[in-house]
């Protein structure tokens, strides 16, 4: 389901688990910002959301502006009490977010996997 | 809102958006299958979406006010992309933010809400100013074959009604 804004995002998971289902949250760091005060009532109600995070803003990173939430994505999820892994290199990814979903539906939390940029690699905009 | 949800039945779930909409259901019409949000601003209808998606054999009716529908006016757009037959937004529109002090908000100036719904492609709109409206409106909750919008005209009033609150001497 594409969304028009990260934030609207966190609310469908949520949702989806009140009617016995699962979802998952995908975004760019530059996004997780727009997602602070919608955590809120991931916390409050214990709703399991497993986010798959793809970064930005840390590592041959060509567009400053994406600098301050790369930098910061990390801080802010924890400070959301959002559990935090990451993923360097593509062939931990699977294993990575089968734990993380093992543990967000499990441990009734939220947890985020960073895939770092270095994993996805830089981006070229080549014609 | 008694109007609203009393032929609800037993299949019909409510989420219902942060302030009088979440105080004035659990008033009126409390239920297991009722979501109340207290928070989160703006995702009422998001929540009602992914419940929706999730549940197609039930009926999903969000009821939210017009500032909690303004934070989240994108999801609009998505639930208009979306459009599942089994969901229904209903906002109470009194044009106000009725929790901080029942400041003017959007709606109360130049900005129409079924007008927005519209051109997100939610084609299946109600604009309602009486009970005769509400009712049409209710009764079709129930076999609607795509995503309800419905503004509820409402006069903006000082009374407020509440949950009891614990308190230290209570």
């Amino acid at each position: 389901m594409p969304l028009t804004t990260e934030e609207e995002g966190v609310a469908p998971p949520a949702g989806a688990w009140l009617g016995g289902q699962r979802g998952v949250l995908l975004m760019q760091s530059s996004g997780v910002g727009n997602c602070i005060n919608m955590l809120a009532m991931t916390k409050t109600c214990r709703f399991p959301l497993t986010m798959l995070v793809t970064m930005r803003g840390e590592w041959a990173e060509f567009n400053p502006w994406q600098v301050p939430m790369g930098t910061k994505t990390q801080s802010v999820l924890e400070l959301c009490d959002v559990l935090v892994y990451r993923a360097e290199r593509p062939e931990d990814a699977g294993e990575t977010v089968a734990a993380a979903l093992d543990i967000a539906l499990n441990g009734d939390l939220a947890v985020a996997v960073l895939l770092s940029q270095r994993l996805i690699g830089a981006k070229r905009w080549v014609k | 809102m008694r109007i609203l949800l009393e032929k609800r039945g037993g299949d019909l779930l409510l989420v219902t958006g942060l302030g009088s909409t979440t105080w004035d259901a659990a008033s009126v019409a409390d239920e297991e299958c009722n979501f109340y949000l207290w928070g989160a601003m703006g995702a009422a209808a998001m929540v009602g979406l992914g419940l929706a998606i999730a549940r197609p054999e039930r009926r999903v009716l969000v009821v939210t006010g017009d500032g909690e529908m303004l934070m989240g006016l994108g999801s609009l757009a998505t639930i208009g992309v979306q459009r599942p037959p089994n969901l229904a937004i209903a906002v109470f529109d009194n044009g106000r933010y009725g929790e901080t002090g029942m400041q003017a908000s959007h709606t109360a100036e130049s900005v129409e809400l079924i007008g927005i719904a519209q051109a997100c492609g939610l084609k299946e709109t109600f604009d309602i100013s009486d009970e005769v409206g509400l009712r049409d409106f209710a009764a079709r909750l129930h076999n609607a074959a795509t995503t309800m919008f419905a503004r509820l005209r409402s006069a903006p009033t000082s009374r407020r009604a509440c949950c009891p609150r614990a308190t230290a001497s209570s």
